[in-house]
C-alpha cells in the first residue's frame, strides 16, 4: 500500500497561540485515518493546511509524492485533494446538480461540461440526491446539504477526500446512511481523511486513528489500541482514574 | 523651509478633520461590516446645515455644532432602518448598493435644490503668525473640536454601558444577542454616530473651505484613504491615519499642482489596499514586536 | 455547435435585427438617436454584468474602460490619421490588456475594498489624462470633421457609426450569453455565490477574475471609441463620468443580474425613462434621484430585477431566457 498522503513536521501559530506542533502522519491508499481529539485540538486548522487555506509556519505536505506545502487551494484541488466543510458552504443559488457541475469541472480531471454533467449526476446519486437535481442548494434541509457539500467533493473525482465533521447535526437514521455513503466512497478507491466527534462512528470507520491534543499528536494507532490509551481518556475526560471507575461500573 | 513647516502644520489641522470622517466609516464598518457609501453626502449635509443654520437662522458658526450633531444622529439612525436593515445579512454587495442609491437621491436633491455653485459659511476666528505665515483661526478651532470630539466617542465607547454594547455587538452580534443586548437598536445607534460624525467633519470642513454639494465625493474618497490607512473598525487609527493624510497633503501641495493631488491619494489608496490590508497600524504593531 | 440551436441565440439575433431595421425604414433619424443610446447602454450593462451579476465584484469605475477606449480611438484618428475600424480594434485590446495587467493586482482585493478601488483607478486615470498633454489635458480632443470623409461624409457616417453600435451591442449579449454556458462561466458564477468555497473546489480564481475584468473591458473599450468619434468631441469629465457607470450598475440591476437578457431588459426600460424624465419639466433635475431610489428599492424588494421577478412567475422560463 503506497502513501498518498505525508504530513511531516506541521507547525502552524496564530500569534501567541501554537495551534498546530510538530505534528507527523501519514495516510495509505485506499485507507480512512481518522482525526479525533477533543475541541480546539487544532483539528480543523491541520486540514486548512493540508488543503491550502493556510500556509504552514514550517513542515512539509507531500500529496501522491508531490510537494503541495503552501499551494493556493485550487493548485491542491487540481492534485486531487476534496474537502468538505464543517459550516457547510452551498451555492445557495445554484441547482444540486449545478452545485455538483462546479467540483466535477475543477478538479483533477479539469472535465469538459458534458462529462463534468456526468460524473455530478454519479457524484449525486452516490450521495442519494438523484431525485433532487434541480432542486436550489437553498432549499436542503440540513443533511441534504451535507449530502450535496459531499456529492460536490466527490464529483472532482478526488484521490484523497477531507471530511470535516460530517456528521455532525445529523439525527441517528442519517448518521446510519451517512457512514454508508462513506463506505460505498471507500470502496471506489477514494482515501479518506476524517474529522469527527461521534466516537462510535469513527472508531469503526477508520482503518488507522491520529489523536490530537493542543496542536500535537497525543497518540496514533488502531481504533483499539487508541481508546484505550490513558493519555488519551485523560484527554477527553480529564481523569483517567475517573475512567477506569466509568469502565467498571 | 519655514513655508514647508508651514504647511505641514496646517496639512496636520485639516489631517485630523479627515481624520474625524473617516471614524464616521470605520466605526460603522467595524460594528456592522456595511461601508457606508451615504458618508459622502452626508457630509455635505453636514456642510448645509452649517449654511443654512448660521445664514437664515442667524446662529452663531461654532453653536451649529451640536444641532447639525443632534440632527444628523437622528438621520443616520432612520437612514439605517431604511436602507441597511434589511440587507444586513445579504452579501456585501447589496449593502454597498443600497447605501449608494441613498447617495445618489440625497445629492440628486442637492444639486436640484442647490446646484453646482459655491457656497461659504461665516466663519473667522483670529490666527497667530509666525513671520510670513498665518495658521488660520478656524483651522485651529476645527483640529481642537476634532480632538474634543474623538475624545468624547472614546469616553462613550469605553466608560458608558451603551458603548459596551456596542463594542459588543461590533464583536460578536449573535453573542451580543444571546445576552439580550436589542442589537438591531444597537446596529442603528451605532449607524447613526457613524453618520453624525460625518456631517460634524462637514460642519468643520465648512468652516475652512468653500463648498458645493459636489464636495462630498473628493471628502468621501479621502475618508476612504484615511479608513484604509488607519485599518479598518480602528478609530484611533482613522485619527492616526487621518493627521498622517494631513501631512501627506501639507508636504506635496507646495511642490505638486492641485490636481495631481487626488491622483497620489487614489494611486496610495489602492497600493495601501494591496499591500498593507491592516492598515498603517498594522505596519506599526508589527515593528512592535 | 448546439449552442445554434438553442432558441436564446436566436432572440439576442431577433433583437440585433429589430434595432437594425426600425429605423432604417423610413430614416427615422430620431428613432435612431434613441436607439443608439440604448445601444450604449445595453452593450455597458451587458459586459458589466459579467464581472458584477456573474462573478459578484462591484465595479464602480468601469467607465474607465469607456473612457480610455475612447481617447485612445479619438488620439490614433486624429494625430496618427488611423482608420475607424483599426483605431476601435487598438482601444479595445489596449485597454483589455491594461485591465488584464491592473486586474492581477486590484481583484486581490475583497468585496468593498475591490469596489472603492475601482473608483480609484477611474479617478486616477481621469486625473492623469486631464494632466496629460499629448491627450489635450482638460480641453480635450477634438475631432475635424474631415474625419467622417471616407465614411462617406457625416449622414452616412452616423449611419455607420449606429449599424456598428448595435453590432457590438450584439457582441456583447452573445460574450456574455457564452460565458454563461461555459466552464468559464460555471467557475465566474461559484466564485460570484461564495469565492473561498470555490478555490476549495479548483476553480483557479486570482486567473478568472483577472479574465474576465480584462474581458468586460474590451468592448465597452470598443463602445467609447465609437461613441467619441461620433461627439467628434472628447474631454476627461465625459470620458471618466462616474454618473454613467453607476447607471449601467443601475440598469444591470434593474433587469437582472447574472442573467443574459436582465441588462437588456434594464437598459431598454431605463432608457425609456431617462428619455421622459428629460422631456419632463418637473423632473430633469432629478435623474439621479429617480435612479438612485430605482436602485435602492430593488436591492431592498426585487434584488434579482426584473428577471428574478419573471423567473419567479414562470419558473420554466429559467431553462430558455437566460
Amino acid at each position: 500500500m503506497s502513501t498518498l498522503l505525508q504530513v511531516e513536521n506541521l507547525n502552524k501559530r496564530f500569534g501567541g497561540l501554537r495551534a498546530v506542533q510538530a505534528l507527523s502522519f501519514s495516510l495509505h491508499e485506499g485507507s480512512i485515518l481518522g482525526l479525533i481529539g477533543p475541541n480546539g485540538a487544532g483539528k480543523s486548522t491541520v486540514f486548512n493546511l493540508i488543503n491550502g487555506v493556510f500556509a504552514p509556519d514550517e513542515g512539509r505536505i507531500v500529496l501522491g509524492g508531490q510537494d503541495v506545502t503552501g499551494e493556493p487551494p485550487y493548485r491542491v484541488a487540481r492534485r486531487g485533494l476534496a474537502r468538505t466543510h464543517q459550516i457547510v458552504q452551498p451555492f445557495m443559488n445554484m441547482t444540486v446538480l449545478e452545485n455538483c457541475v462546479v467540483g466535477a469541472c475543477f478538479g483533477r480531471e479539469n472535465l469538459a461540461l458534458g462529462r463534468a454533467r456526468e460524473a455530478a449526476r454519479e457524484a449525486a446519486v452516490l450521495v442519494g440526491l438523484e431525485d433532487r437535481l434541480d432542486t436550489l442548494a437553498s432549499q436542503l434541509t440540513i443533511a441534504g446539504k451535507k449530502r450535496l457539500e459531499l456529492a460536490r467533493a466527490l464529483a472532482a473525482r478526488p484521490r484523497l477526500l477531507l471530511l470535516d465533521e460530517v456528521l455532525a447535526g445529523l439525527n441517528p437514521t442519517e448518521v446510519e446512511r451517512m457512514i454508508g455513503i462513506i463506505r460505498a466512497i471507500r470502496a471506489r478507491g477514494v482515501s479518506i481523511l476524517m474529522i469527527e466527534h461521534l466516537m462510535q462512528a469513527i472508531m469503526s470507520l477508520s482503518d488507522h486513528i491520529v489523536v490530537l491534543n493542543s496542536g500535537a499528536k497525543l497518540a496514533e494507532g488502531l481504533p483499539a489500541e487508541v481508546a484505550n490509551d490513558p493519555a488519551v481518556v485523560e484527554a477527553y475526560l480529564g481523569d483517567p482514574d475517573l475512567a477506569a471507575k466509568l469502565r467498571a461500573a | 523651509m519655514l513655508g514647508l513647516l508651514a504647511s505641514i502644520f496646517d496639512g496636520v489641522l485639516i489631517g485630523a478633520v479627515y481624520g474625524l470622517a473617516a471614524m464616521g466609516i470605520t466605526l460603522i464598518w467595524g460594528v456592522m461590516d456595511v461601508v457606508n457609501l451615504t458618508h459622502g453626502a452626508m457630509i455635505v449635509a453636514g456642510m448645509f446645515a452649517a449654511y443654512l443654520l448660521s445664514g437664515a437662522a442667524g446662529i452663531p458658526i461654532y453653536a451649529t455644532l451640536p444641532i447639525v450633531l443632534v440632527g444628523s444622529f437622528l438621520v443616520g439612525v432612520a437612514l439605517y432602518w431604511i436602507s441597511v436593515h434589511r440587507v444586513i445579512g445579504q452579501p456585501p454587495l447589496m449593502s454597498l448598493l443600497s447605501t449608494f442609491s441613498v447617495n445618489l437621491v440625497l445629492i440628486g436633491l442637492g444639486t436640484a435644490v442647490w446646484g453646482t455653485d459655491l457656497f461659504n459659511v461665516p466663519a473667522s476666528l483670529p490666527g497667530f503668525s509666525v513671520g510670513r505665515y498665518t495658521f488660520p483661526g478656524t483651522h485651529l478651532m476645527a483640529a481642537a473640536l476634532t480632538a474634543a470630539i474623538a475624545g468624547l466617542l472614546y469616553l462613550f465607547l469605553y466608560r458608558t454601558r451603551i458603548g459596551k454594547a456596542v463594542r459588543a455587538v461590533a464583536g460578536n452580534r449573535e453573542a451580543a444577542e444571546l445576552v439580550g443586548i436589542p442589537t438591531a437598536q444597537v446596529l442603528a445607534l451605532a449607524f447613526g454616530l457613524g453618520v453624525a460624525l460625518a456631517s460634524v467633519a462637514g460642519m468643520l470642513i465648512a468652516t475652512m473651505f468653500p463648498f458645493t454639494v459636489l464636495s462630498g465625493d473628493a471628502y468621501q474618497l479621502k475618508s476612504f484613504v484615511v479608513t484604509v490607512l488607519g485599518g479598518l473598525g480602528n478609530p484611533t487609527g482613522a485619527l492616526v491615519a487621518g493627521v498622517a493624510l494631513g501631512l501627506l497633503e501639507g508636504i506635496t501641495t507646495p511642490f505638486v499642482p492641485v490636481s495631481w493631488t487626488l491622483v497620489i491619494e487614489f494611486v496610495l489608496f489602492v497600493v495601501v489596499m494591496i499591500v498593507l490590508p491592516g492598515g498603517l497600524m498594522q505596519l506599526l504593531q508589527r515593528r512592535r514586536r | 455547435m448546439t449552442i445554434v440551436r438553442q432558441p436564446f441565440f436566436w432572440i439576442i439575433a431577433a433583437i440585433v435585427a429589430a434595432f437594425a431595421a426600425a429605423p432604417t425604414i423610413g430614416n427615422n433619424i430620431e428613432l435612431r438617436e434613441s436607439l443608439i443610446l440604448a445601444a450604449v447602454y445595453i452593450s455597458l450593462a451587458s459586459n458589466i454584468n459579467m464581472i458584477l451579476g456573474y462573478a459578484g465584484y462591484v465595479n464602480f469605475g468601469s467607465i474607465v474602460f469607456f473612457g480610455l477606449g475612447g481617447y485612445i480611438c479619438v488620439w490614433l484618428m486624429s494625430s496618427h490619421a488611423w482608420p475607424l475600424a483599426a483605431a476601435l480594434l487598438a482601444g479595445g485590446f489596449s485597454v483589455s490588456a491594461v485591465a488584464l495587467v491592473f486586474g492581477f493586482g486590484i481583484l486581490r482585493l475583497r468585496g468593498v475594498y475591490f469596489a472603492l478601488s475601482t473608483i480609484g483607478v477611474n479617478g486616477a486615470v481621469m486625473a492623469f489624462v486631464a494632466n496629460f498633454g499629448p491627450w489635450g489635458g482638460s480641453t480635450g480632443i477634438y475631432l475635424s470633421p474631415a474625419l467622417f470623409q471616407p465614411l462617406g461624409g457625416p449622414a452616412k457616417a452616423l449611419w455607420v457609426i449606429y449599424y456598428l453600435m448595435i453590432g457590438v451591442m450584439g457582441l456583447s449579449l452573445y460574450l456574455s450569453y457564452f460565458i454563461k454556458r461555459s466552464k468559464f462561466g460555471v467557475g465566474l458564477l461559484a466564485i460570484g455565490q461564495n469565492e473561498d468555497a470555490a478555490a476549495v473546489l479548483g476553480v483557479p480564481t486570482p486567473r478568472y477574475k483577472a479574465i474576465v475584468y480584462s474581458l468586460s473591458a474590451f468592448l465597452p473599450a470598443i463602445v467609447g471609441g465609437l461613441y467619441f468619434f461620433k461627439s467628434a468631441y472628447i474631454q476627461p469629465p465625459d470620458a471618466f463620468d462616474l454618473n454613467l457607470s453607476t447607471e449601467t450598475i443601475v440598469v444591470a440591476m434593474l433587469g437582472g443580474q447574472g442573467t443574459v437578457v436582465g441588462p437588456a431588459l434594464g437598459a431598454f426600460l431605463y432608457e425609456e425613462l431617462r428619455g421622459w424624465l428629460l422631456t419632463s419639466p418637473t423632473f430633469s433635475h432629478f435623474q439621479l434621484v429617480i435612479a438612485g431610489v430605482l436602485l435602492l428599492a430593488i436591492v431592498l424588494f426585487a434584488p434579482g430585477g426584473l428577471m428574478g421577478l419573471i423567473y419567479r412567475l414562470w419558473p420554466p422560463l429559467r431553462k430558455f431566457l437566460e
